[in-house]
Order: structure tokens, then C-alpha cells, then sequence
């Protein structure tokens, strides 16, 4: 028996790594569950019993009994009695509607056992007898108290599962223990596209190919010949960005659900904690957010406000136990979050050693506050003033600045929000000098310009605000489109970030103060596809690399995500390319009143998302539950960034050359007391005029009395070591 | 007329010469005239001039007659380190016209946070007394702050000053912050002036010599490592784009390497106002001799930027000076002694920075770039004497064989060789980074203010013959485009009704200023960055007491969401 099981589910080609919460055998489940091991039949059923599963697609969309029985595979019992209580909201709503259609039981937490236990009693009529066997054995345990346990069991599988490489989420069960066959789907993978069916069970995808021998109770997708690609991952939103004390409209709930309806499985969300806060803490609110209302998968990158020792052990802990392996800092936002060149220095440093990857928000901030000022003097207080603050240049000059840190410090750097042509073609240099550099357009860089800076609708103008800037040259999203096609961008991440129009109206005398963030969560897959693959720039299997692959390679999410394959993650989208809607606010999942793609069309289009081995989208309809989404932690040193970097570490023999001792004279230097004279405090707002530090005694006759506001700073008194200890004495040769 | 005569200074400019039978060579044509020079003036040119009796000939036969180079970047007084440079005035004008060159600009290097003014006659007074050549001066900003605007308007106004470096480099020293650049071109481009760049990312450097240091490496191999071309490239690219944003015309000094540039080759292209300068030593070497097992061998050369470790880079840089790419050369010569340079022989961080040059500059360009085929004689003239007048608005006083320059006259051989080494050379220091180097082309006669100071390869100067030679603002070279494009960038706003929607309350959030310095300006090397603990409303921490941004105004004007007259006649949306 164990036998046949462990033949389908096909446990020695699963990666080593995703053995862990699958392997665990036969045995222990026996030891633990011995009581309930007649049920184990029900993993013997291979038949597709298309009444059955017929039954069960009538019966609910989430029928529990894929999860069961893998679960019970599991070590359960041990961990029962921690088991959190299965009383989610958003479950027994679930739970209670497959009640309604199947079994009228009354527990309605447990309903949706009921149902797993109906489609089971059907996939039983089989006319296998040893199997018939168990199946009966297991009908007349088919009692409420076994599939409590059963349930726990679940609940405790998935707990094994977060103990081992990924962690699960932490408190809300979920409904992932569906069986789905995708039928006569073209795969499409970052290299290569094939007609096969998969099968997915439990979440994950467990068999990959044609004719395949699958359990009866499944539910049948009919792909009909159209892409089946692995679901987007947006590896940059902003759903809990605050702003002011503003936070966005769309947040884990709407904006997930948003992504679910576009296309995209999973989300990379950016924890902006304010400077001074701490990281942990700010990591734990998202987290806590997200894992009460994201309906698909996330991830976290952290954002570095500020540069400090202290930073340090908050990141370590955040690499090492919290699973997350990128980090934001800010060239940009002077005063508030931007680091100087030797903070990046040292941050690029630190986060190499951690095996991070170092995401740059790539804007000179010490010329956009000059400019800004510049243009409020001249009376420009419009949205316009945005971009006028914001040239391209700045951002391209950042770009190239952040490249030159990466490769003095040698560690892979990721430049977030690619809004230029300018900036996108330093990146491509970059990397044709073999920079270790990857480059993420968004959706709003990638499908319109900046011309609506120009509105006169204030409204509509300022909902385009967002750092850097659109490029109002036309030919912009082209031009993007066109690197990303050659793989000179890598990433498209959406950069949503939404404020309603009355939030965007705290800046409506100050376009300084705009709330900064455009849509595009939604979006994103559907221009990828509209402008570059049907355009004819890129193949299906690029548009998979851009969309998916990339992002989970980079971040170390790959095969687990990014790729349809056995042991995968089973978030799958089936993408029809010909289905052309129009972009408006009224249709979208966001909350948002507008759209800044708003009466765009759009070729391609998701038909119908899997997340998590889940139906969440399908004929326009979405059926995701909030709090479903787990955080998926992500380990450090990624091998597509890191490789490289390793190998060069080891090549960079950094050696200096020996030579005899120089023994020729030395110029005595006159001890002339080194002055370290303190600058004007970068800090230093416009208005406040210090008086020019002058504390070089030697040179002028003026003089400072009294205690100095620098005072505390210790003088340097190195430069005037001229013969350092032991340097004479032993002078002999020269070489 | 726009030729300042000289001061105060006694001189002996007035024998009368005529040059004949050469080939003049200005950089716009060639024609073959004899010139006429009276009071250290050209008096005329042509063919069968009447001159008076009495009038020393010189024989130019073979040869070619050119304007006399200007070195654009000298360092003849700026202390280094406390070391002043083994050359001074004297040595180094001394040396400049036994290569050919008849007028140098220096760097005056104020120490940070003394008066400019007082340096500048400081730099005055020693060049007036000592300098053998005319000469002119740069002036450098060591570290910018408001009051020293009134101080660059008076050097630019009546001082004859008309360009000022900036620097981007020597972190805790000189660097100044991007806003700082900001604002200096922002000033310099209201005066009139051009603005200089030291370009490298002091703040990379400083992290890397960290580095390099920790990694026991104390050699001058180490200054090399420390000051990675990249870094270079990043500071160039940056200082364009500063520039554009403050529509300031921008002179990179010292190009050294070809990736930088490449990046100001690139921003020309895309119609920057920007002019590279390369010097003698990265046109006529590259940096292997860093790694030489002489440490004091490898020790001259150290300076910043450092030489390409790359090989073609000479080459590469002489192609783009060729074609009108880079546009000026000057030496950027700053000579140390072996005994000097021995200061940092521990420690390359304190080896004092510079490379000689000024002798070799415009014998270096003619066999490498003229020799070769690069580029012709006219431009050889362009790239060492005529751009860098037009440039530094000097322009037809140098640069130019015409009735009415100044008498500076090179009569230039085309076809021998001459040998550099440290026993030939007129500098007083032991080492000649380009010792045995053999170069096609050198100065037979050299002729400054009129008067013979080279002949038959006797030097014969006059200490405090040179003048100085005040540079008004506005060069047209440069400022035409410049005063063209301020008109046209007018950013205009968009009209439109006020906003009537609905706006969102904020919250008063404290806005919290951090106290971590965000830019590159100079900074205490020796203060902790704590993290900022001032916003008391996220965080249950307070401090009390004075603290060290007290000063500082809060910002507040966020908060304000209704401004006064704001809200009430809010009537159309349009």
C-alpha cells in the first residue's frame, strides 16, 4: 500500500528540498494515527472517477479530502493538541456553503470533511477490490471524531510543513487540500512550452504530463489548449505604506485580490518601517496584517530607513530567522530615508555578508530637494511640479552611482522602479560590463508616460505621482519593454501603492506633499503581455521569465515558485492571450475611484488562477478568502545573484606587492596640527544659515572661544605619524 | 580692449624680433609668414614685413611656428599634506617653457574654511615674485557654505578669476555634498564662471583605502586599489548630471581613465555644456608602475584620479582629444620629492598626491597624437593652447598667432626626438615618471612675452617676469549656449481650478528628523551615528536636554492641510 502511495505521489522526484513535509512516511503515520490507518485508502484510489469528481466539483470548491489524506501521511498526531482552532471566518463560511450543497451536518467546522468524506465515499465505488476494501473500512469511520482528528491532522501537517523550510503562516488554517486536474493546457515555462495535464493536490503539483493516473474526486479544469503559466509574482507593492500617517486604500485584502484577479499568486510587499522605528517590530505589524487579510501568497522586503550600527542585529535577525533576504534603502527623500554614499557603502557591505539582496531606490535626493524648492519658489505647486523636481537624469545618475557601490562592494543590486529609458540603459551597460545588476520596470513605467503630470484635471494628474517619476517621453514604455524582452531587465513589479484622490489631496497645494504610488497590481501581467508579447518583443516563455521566474530566482523562491513542476507550489494561471478588456475603475478589484490606465486596453488576460492548489479565480469571479495567503520566507544567498558574487570574492586575491623597505630620507613634516574642520551638518535645513566653520587656527588670525558644537568629536591625530613604531631601525635595502 | 596689461611688475619684453620662414600654425589653418613681435606683442605677420632696423632675426626654417601651450592645471603651490611641492613658481614656469608652454593656470587651494580672497593673494603674491611665465589662476572651493558667495562675486569680478574647482573627493577635507555642488554651480553660473570637478566618490575611496589597509596592503599598489576607476566614472557622470540640473558649464579636471571619458564623451553628445581635461600623465601612461618593486619608483606616480591599470588608455584618451571630444590638456603637475612621498611610505594613504609634467605635456601630444596620425597639426594646437584661451576667456590675447596677441611663440621641431629623463629635466625632483621615454617633437625656440627664453636648448627666465592674466566671466565659448538655454528652461506650472474634492485628514504626526547625515558632504570622522530617537510619537524613548540639532528649525509646513484662504472659495473643478 505504502507502495503504490508513495508511486503517485512521487516522492523521489520531488526536490530534496520539498521532501521534508511529504516524506515523512508511512511509518510514523502509523505509529501516530494507527487507529484511523484504514482511511488510508483513500490514497489508493487512482482511478478518475469522473462521477466522483463531478460530485465533488457540484459539492464545493474546497473539499478537504486531498488534504486529508496527505495530511494523515504526515506526523499528526503529535501536534494535535497545539492545533489552532479551526474557527477562521473566512473558513467556516467556506466551510458552511460546501455544507449546504452536501451534507447538511451541523458542525460546520467540520463540514467541510463531510464533504471531503463524500467525495470520498463516491471515489470509493471502484471496482478495485483491495481497494474497496479500505474505502469501506473507511466509510464506517467516516464519523465526525475522526474527521476531527483528521482535520487536526491537516492543520498539524501543515504545521510539519512551516518546521521545515517554508514556513507555513502561522495562525489561519487553510483550504489548499483541493485536487485539481488541468486538462489539455499548453505549460509554459521560462524555457520551454508542452502540452500536459497537471495535477495538483494539497497545493502543490504533484504530477506533470499526459495520460496521467490520478485519484477519482478531482476536479477537471479545461484548459483547451491555452497557456497554463505559473502565477505572477509582484515583487513590489506597497499595501501598508504609510504616508503621513496615511495608509493606502488597498491593503493586503484589496490589493492581494486585486493581484489574485490579475493574474499574479504572489506578492513581494515592502515594510517601510518610519526612521527610528524598529525593524522587527515593523516586520511583525506587516506580518501580522498580511496574515490576517492577504489572499495569496506574500513575501516581505524590509526597507532600511536609516544607517546605523545598531541596524545591524535587526537585520541579521531578519535574514537569519525571519526569512527575509531583501532590503530596500534610499537614495532618495532627504532627511527622511536617504543614506549617504558611505552609509550605502557600509549597508551594501553588511547585506552582502548576509547573503542579501540589496534593493535600491534609486533617485538623488539631495538635487530633488534643491529642485523642489526651486520649483515651489517659482510658484509651481501642481502635480507637474513632480516631475519638474524629478528629472530623469537624477534617477539615471543614482542608478549609476548604486551599480558603482555594487561592484566596489561586490554584492548583486536590484534597482527598484525603472521608470526611464535613461535608467534602464545604464542598467543594460552595467551589465554588458558584467555588473551584478537587476532592473525592475512597473507596471505604470511599462504602459503609459508621463504626459498626465500635465492634466488639467488635478485629480487625474496627481494619481501619477509616484518616485521616480513616468517619463513623459513617449517612447518610454517601448524602450523598457524592449530591454525587458532582451533580459537586460529582469523583474516587473507593480510598485502599488494606492491612495484614494481625497488622500492625494493633502498635497493639492504642495505637490510635495502627494501622497506618493500608482495602481498596477492588477495590471501588470495583462501590459506585459499586450506590449510586449503580442507586440512581438517577446515569446511566452520570456513573458513567464519577466513575470514569474526572474523575481523567484532572484529571491530565492525558485522552484518553489516561478515554475510549474512536480513539487512546485501550485499557483498556476491559465492565460488566455486573446481576451482584450479595457481598462476602468469601475471594473477593477482595487478600492481605488480611478485607474491611471483608465480606458487603456489590454490583450491577454488571466481565465483562471490557482493559488495555493486553489480555484481563486475563474470566469471573472474571484473566491479568494482573506487570510489564506502564507508568508513565505525566503533564505539568504540566492544562487542567481550570488554565485557570481562568491566566485569573484575568491578571484579579488587583492595583492599588494613586496618590496624591500624604502630606506631613503623621509621629509620631516612640520608638525602642523591637523584640523578637522566640521561642515556644515548635511542635516542642515534651507533656512538656517550657520556661519562658515572656521577653525583652522593656523592660517587665519581668527579665533573661536568657548566650548565648540563639535567638541565632542575626537581630533584625528594620525596623518602625523611620520616614522611609525619600528620604521627606522631596520632599514637595510632597497629593493 | 579686453587685454589686461600687467600690474606692477617691470618688464623686459621690449626687443624686437622677427620670426622667418615658418610655418604658422594656428588651430583654424597653416600658412607659411614671417612674424613681427614689438613690446612682447605680435606687431604683424606676412610675407616681406617692414621692419625696423636693428631687429633680432630668428631662423624658423624646417620648423613650425605655433602659439605657446597654456598648461590649464598646475598645482605649483598647493600644499599637500603640509608639504608644499618641490617645484615652486620658479621651477615649475621654469620647466613649463623649456616644454613649450608659455602661460599655466594653478590651483589656488585655500585651506578649508579660510577666506578665498586671502588665499587668492597669497597665490598672487608668490607667482608675482617667483613666476617665470604669465599665468592666471584657478581657485578651489575646499569647503562651501553661503558666505562665500560674496567672496567667489569679488573674485570674479575683480579679481579676474573665472573658474573654480569643486571637489568631490577627500572626504572630510575638501568633498563637498551634492547640494553643495548644486549650489556653488548655481552661484557660478549667475557669475559667470566655470565650475571645476575633482571627480572621484570621496566616500568609496575613503571606504575602500579602509579596506585596502585592513588587508595589510600599505604600498602606493594600494592607491590604485583604493581609487578604482569606477569610482572615478560614478563622480563624472554625477557632476553632469548636478550640472545639467543647474545649467552650469562643467570642466572635468583629470580625466584619467577611458570609461570616464567615455561618460563625458557621451554627455556632449547629448548636448552638455562639458569639457574634459586629460593631463600629460594619462596620455602618456598608463599604471602599471604602481606595482614596480621600487618603492619609490611606484610612489611618484600616485595621484588622484591614478593612472589606468588599462594599457590602451593612453591611446584611447589621445583618439578622443583628436576628435574634439576631450578638449584641453593641462599636467596637473604637482611634484613631490622621494623624501616627501616617503611620508606615506606606511601608509599610501599619505603619500602626497602628484606626477610632473608640465615639461613633457606638449612633446608627449605630438608623438602620440600627432606623430601617429591622430590628429593634425591645427588641432595639436587646439588641444594644448586655443581651446583652454576660449575656454578661460583669454582668447585671441593666448592661443593665437595674430596681429595683437600676446608675443607667446613656440617654434616647434616636428621631426626629432628628445629623451625625458630625471638628469635632463628642469624640475628638482629626483624621479620623471616618464624617465627614457623618447618622444617625437619639442620646442627649438620659445619665445614669452616676446622675448627669447629658449634657444639652443639654454633656458634663460627671468624670475617674476610673469604676469598675472585676469580672465573675465562670460566666456563666450562656453556661456552662449548656456545664457540660450537659461531663457529656454522655463518650467511652467498648469493652470487649472482648484482642487474642491475631498482631502483626507492627516494625522499630526510628529515628523521626525533624523539625525543620521544623509549626504556626502564632509563629516565628522569620528562620531557614531545613533539611530534618531526624536520622534517621540512612534517611539516611547525621549531625550532630554540640548541636543545637537537644536538649532535646526523643525519642519512644519507638512501638517498644513488647509492653508489660509484655501478652503473657502473652492468653487470650480475643471
Amino acid at each position: 500500500m505504502s507502495d503504490c502511495r508513495r508511486e503517485w505521489n512521487r516522492e523521489d522526484e520531488l526536490p530534496v528540498y520539498l521532501a521534508g513535509p511529504i516524506t515523512t512516511g508511512p511509518t510514523q503515520r502509523q505509529k501516530h494515527c494507527g487507529m484511523f490507518s484504514s482511511v488510508e485508502g483513500a490514497f489508493d484510489s487512482k482511478t478518475i472517477d469522473f462521477e466522483a469528481s463531478a460530485v465533488s466539483r457540484r459539492g464545493s470548491r474546497t473539499p478537504r479530502s486531498g488534504s486529508r489524506e496527505r495530511i494523515l501521511d504526515g506526523d499528526c498526531v503529535s501536534e494535535t493538541a497545539s492545533v489552532r482552532s479551526p474557527n477562521s471566518p473566512g473558513n467556516r463560511e467556506d466551510g458552511r456553503e460546501s455544507v449546504e450543497s452536501t451534507h447538511s451536518s451541523g458542525k460546520d467546522c467540520f463540514s467541510g470533511q463531510n464533504n471531503g468524506k463524500a467525495l470520498i465515499t463516491q471515489s470509493g465505488r471502484q471496482p478495485y477490490p483491495d481497494r474497496a476494501v479500505r474505502t469501506r473500512s473507511r466509510d464506517t469511520e467516516g464519523q465526525t471524531g475522526s474527521l476531527f482528528l483528521r482535520r487536526l491532522c491537516s492543520s498539524a501537517g501543515q504545521d510539519s510543513m512551516s518546521g521545515t523550510g517554508y514556513q507555513g503562516k502561522k495562525s489561519i488554517p487553510h483550504l489548499t487540500s483541493e485536487r485539481l486536474l488541468i486538462k489539455g493546457g499548453r505549460i509554459v515555462n521560462d524555457d520551454q512550452s508542452f502540452y500536459a495535464d497537471v495535477y495538483v493536490e494539497d497545493g502543490l503539483i504533484k504530477q506533470v504530463g499526459e495520460n496521467l493516473i490520478v485519484p477519482g474526486g478531482v476536479k477537471v479544469v479545461e484548459a483547451e489548449g491555452r497557456m497554463v503559466i505559473p502565477g505572477g509574482i509582484d515583487v513590489n507593492t506597497c499595501f501598508q505604506r504609510p504616508f503621513l500617517g496615511v495608509t493606502p486604500v488597498d491593503d493586503f485584502y484589496q490589493g492581494t485580490r486585486a493581484a489574485v484577479a490579475g493574474g499574479t499568486t504572489m506578492i513581494i510587499d515592502h515594510v517601510t518601517p518610519q526612521p527610528g522605528d524598529s525593524l522587527l517590530e515593523a516586520f511583525e505589524t506587516w506580518q501580522e496584517a498580511a496574515d490576517r487579510k492577504s489572499c495569496c501568497d506574500y513575501s516581505l522586503h524590509m526597507d532600511i530607513p536609516q544607517w546605523h550600527e545598531g541596524v545591524k542585529e535587526e537585520l541579521e535577525l531578519l535574514v537569519q530567522d525571519k526569512g527575509i533576504n531583501s532590503f530596500l534603502v534610499y537614495m532618495a527623500y532627504k532627511d527622511l530615508y536617504q543614506m549617504s554614499d558611505t552609509q550605502l557603502y557600509e549597508a551594501f557591505s553588511y547585506l552582502k555578508e548576509l547573503g542579501a539582496v540589496v534593493l535600491v531606490h534609486a533617485e538623488n535626493g539631495d538635487l530633488i530637494a534643491q529642485e523642489q524648492n526651486k520649483i515651489l519658489d517659482m510658484g509651481i505647486i501642481g502635480p507637474e511640479g513632480h516631475p519638474l523636481s524629478r528629472p530623469e537624469e537624477l534617477e539615471s545618475e543614482a542608478v549609476f552611482r548604486a551599480i558603482t557601490l555594487g561592484n566596489r562592494v561586490n554584492c548583486p543590486v536590484y534597482i527598484t522602479k525603472v521608470m526611464s529609458k535613461s535608467a534602464a540603459d545604464t542598467i543594460s551597460q552595467a551589465r554588458k560590463k558584467g555588473a551584478v545588476v537587476f532592473g525592475e520596470p512597473i507596471t505604470a513605467s511599462l504602459a503609459t508616460d508621463g504626459s498626465h503630470y500635465w492634466s488639467k484635471n488635478w485629480a487625474k494628474a496627481a494619481a501619477y505621482v509616484t518616485s521616480p517619476p513616468l517619463s513623459p517621453d513617449p517612447t518610454t514604455p517601448e524602450h523598457l519593454h524592449t530591454l525587458l524582452a532582451c533580459g537586460d531587465l529582469q523583474v516587473v513589479g507593480s510598485a502599488h501603492c494606492a491612495y484614494s484622490t481625497s488622500q492625494k489631496a493633502i498635497g493639492k497645494d504642495n505637490f510635495t506633499l502627494i501622497p506618493e504610488g500608482t495602481n498596477g497590481v492588477e495590471e501588470r501581467m495583462g501590459f506585459v503581455w499586450d506590449k510586449a508579447v503580442a507586440m512581438g518583443k517577446m515569446d511566452e516563455n520570456q513573458f513567464v521569465a519577466v513575470t514569474s521566474t526572474n523575481a523567484a530566482k532572484i529571491f530565492n523562491l525558485y522552484p518553489r515558485k516561478g515554475r510549474i513542476a512536480v513539487g512546485s507550489d501550485a499557483d498556476i494561471v491559465i492565460w488566455d492571450p486573446d481576451r482584450t478588456r479595457t481598462i476602468t475603475a469601475k471594473l477593477q478589484q482595487s478600492a481605488l475611484e480611478y485607474n491611471i490606465f483608465e480606458g487603456m486596453e489590454c490583450r491577454g488576460a488571466p481565465l483562471l488562477v490557482v493559488s495555493q492548489g486553489k480555484v481563486v479565480y475563474e470566469e471573472g469571479k474571484l473566491h479568494v478568502q482573506q487570510g489564506t495567503g502564507r508568508f513565505i520566507s525566503r533564505k539568504p544567498f540566492p544562487d542567481y545573484g550570488y554565485q557570481r558574487v562568491k566566485t569573484r570574492n575568491n578571484m579579488i586575491g587583492r595583492q599588494g606587492v613586496s618590496r624591500g623597505m624604502y630606506d631613503g630620507p623621509v621629509y620631516d613634516v612640520p608638525a602642523t596640527p591637523k584640523y578637522i574642520t566640521p561642515a556644515p551638518s548635511a542635516k542642515t535645513s534651507p533656512t538656517s544659515h550657520q556661519p562658515p566653520p572656521i577653525r583652522n587656527l593656523h592660517q587665519s588670525n581668527f579665533s573661536l572661544s568657548g566650548a565648540q558644537i563639535d567638541d565632542n568629536i575626537p581630533r584625528r591625530s594620525g596623518h602625523r605619524i611620520v616614522n611609525p613604531p619600528g620604521g627606522r631601525s631596520n632599514i637595510t635595502n632597497l629593493g | 580692449m579686453s587685454f589686461q596689461g600687467k600690474k606692477n611688475i617691470p618688464r623686459l619684453t621690449s626687443d624686437r624680433l622677427i620670426i622667418k620662414g615658418g610655418k604658422i600654425v594656428n588651430d583654424d589653418q597653416s600658412f607659411y609668414a614671417d612674424v613681427y613681435i614689438e613690446d612682447g606683442v605680435i606687431k604683424q605677420i606676412g610675407e616681406n614685413l617692414i621692419v625696423p632696423g636693428g631687429v633680432k632675426t630668428v631662423d624658423a626654417y624646417g620648423h613650425i611656428v605655433i602659439p605657446g601651450g597654456i598648461d590649464v592645471n598646475t598645482s605649483l603651490q598647493a600644499a599637500h599634506l603640509g608639504m608644499n611641492p618641490a617645484d615652486d613658481f620658479y621651477h615649475g614656469t621654469r620647466a613649463a617653457l623649456a616644454g613649450g608652454t608659455t602661460m599655466i593656470i594653478d590651483h589656488v587651494l585655500p585651506e578649508p574654511g579660510s577666506s578665498l580672497l586671502a588665499a587668492y593673494d597669497q597665490w598672487r603674491d608668490i607667482a608675482d615674485r617667483r613666476s617665470c611665465c604669465d599665468y592666471s589662476l584657478h581657485m578651489d572651493i575646499t569647503r562651501w557654505h553661503e558666505g562665500l558667495a560674496e567672496e567667489v562675486e569679488a573674485l570674479v569680478k575683480d579679481k579676474g578669476v573665472n573658474s573654480f574647482l569643486v571637489f568631490m573627493a577627500y572626504k572630510d577635507k575638501y568633498q563637498s555634498s551634492d547640494s553643495q555642488i548644486y549650489e556653488v554651480f548655481g552661484v557660478l553660473r549667475d557669475m559667470g564662471a566655470i565650475a571645476q570637478v575633482h571627480a572621484e566618490n570621496g566616500d568609496i575611496v575613503e571606504e575602500e583605502q579602509k579596506r585596502i589597509l585592513e588587508l595589510g596592503i600599505t604600498g602606493p599598489e594600494g592607491h590604485v586599489l583604493s581609487h578604482p576607476e569606477e569610482v572615478e566614472t560614478e563622480a563624472v557622470y554625477r557632476a553632469i548630471t548636478i550640472a545639467k540640473q543647474a545649467n552650469c558649464p562643467l570642466y572635468i579636471t583629470k580625466v584619467m581613465s577611458r570609461q570616464a571619458a567615455d561618460v563625458i564623451a557621451k554627455a556632449r553628445k547629448k548636448g552638455m555644456v562639458v569639457y574634459g581635461e586629460p593631463i600629460t600623465a594619462s596620455l602618456g601612461m598608463d599604471g602599471s608602475h604602481y606595482w614596480s618593486k621600487n618603492w619609490a619608483k611606484a610612489a611618484a606616480f600616485v595621484m588622484s584620479p591614478p593612472l589606468s591599470q588599462d594599457p590602451s588608455t593612453p591611446d584611447y584618451l589621445n583618439s578622443l582629444l583628436a576628435c574634439g571630444d576631450l578638449q584641453v590638456t593641462g599636467s596637473a603637475h604637482s611634484t613631490f620629492s622621494t623624501a616627501q612621498k616617503a611620508v606615506g611610505k606606511d601608509n599610501f594613504t599619505l603619500i602626497p598626491e602628484g606626477t610632473n609634467g608640465i615639461e613633457e605635456r606638449m612633446s608627449i601630444i605630438w608623438d602620440k597624437a600627432v606623430a601617429t596620425g591622430k590628429m593634425d597639426e591645427n588641432e595639436f594646437v587646439a588641444v594644448t593652447s586655443t581651446n583652454a584661451a576660449k575656454l578661460f576667456n583669454i582668447y585671441p590675447r593666448k592661443g593665437r598667432i595674430a596681429v595683437g596677441s600676446d608675443a607667446d611663440l613656440v617654434i616647434w621641431n616636428t621631426k626629432e626626438t628628445k629623451t625625458f629623463s630625471a638628469t635632463t629635466h628642469n624640475l628638482t625632483v629626483e624621479l620623471n615618471i616618464f624617465e627614457g621615454m623618447e618622444c617625437r617633437g619639442y620646442p627649438v625656440v620659445v619665445i614669452s612675452q616676446g622675448r627669447i627664453v629658449l634657444e639652443g636648448g639654454q633656458l634663460n627666465v627671468i624670475e617674476g617676469s610673469g604676469r598675472f592674466v585676469p580672465r573675465k566671466a562670460f566666456p563666450d565659448f562656453v556661456y552662449k549656449r548656456i545664457k540660450a538655454r537659461s531663457r529656454m528652461a522655463d518650467a511652467r506650472g498648469v493652470p487649472r481650478g482648484n482642487y474642491d474634492g475631498p482631502v483626507h485628514d492627516v494625522i499630526s504626526v510628529t515628523k521626525s528628523v533624523p539625525s543620521t547625515p544623509t549626504t556626502r558632504g564632509p563629516q565628522c570622522p569620528g562620531k557614531t551615528v545613533m539611530a534618531a530617537g526624536r520622534n517621540l510619537h512612534q517611539s516611547g524613548f525621549t531625550l532630554s536636554g540640548n541636543q545637537m540639532d537644536d538649532h535646526i528649525p523643525r519642519r512644519t509646513a507638512q501638517r498644513i492641510v488647509a492653508p489660509p484662504g484655501g478652503r473657502s472659495n473652492i468653487t470650480s473643478l475643471s
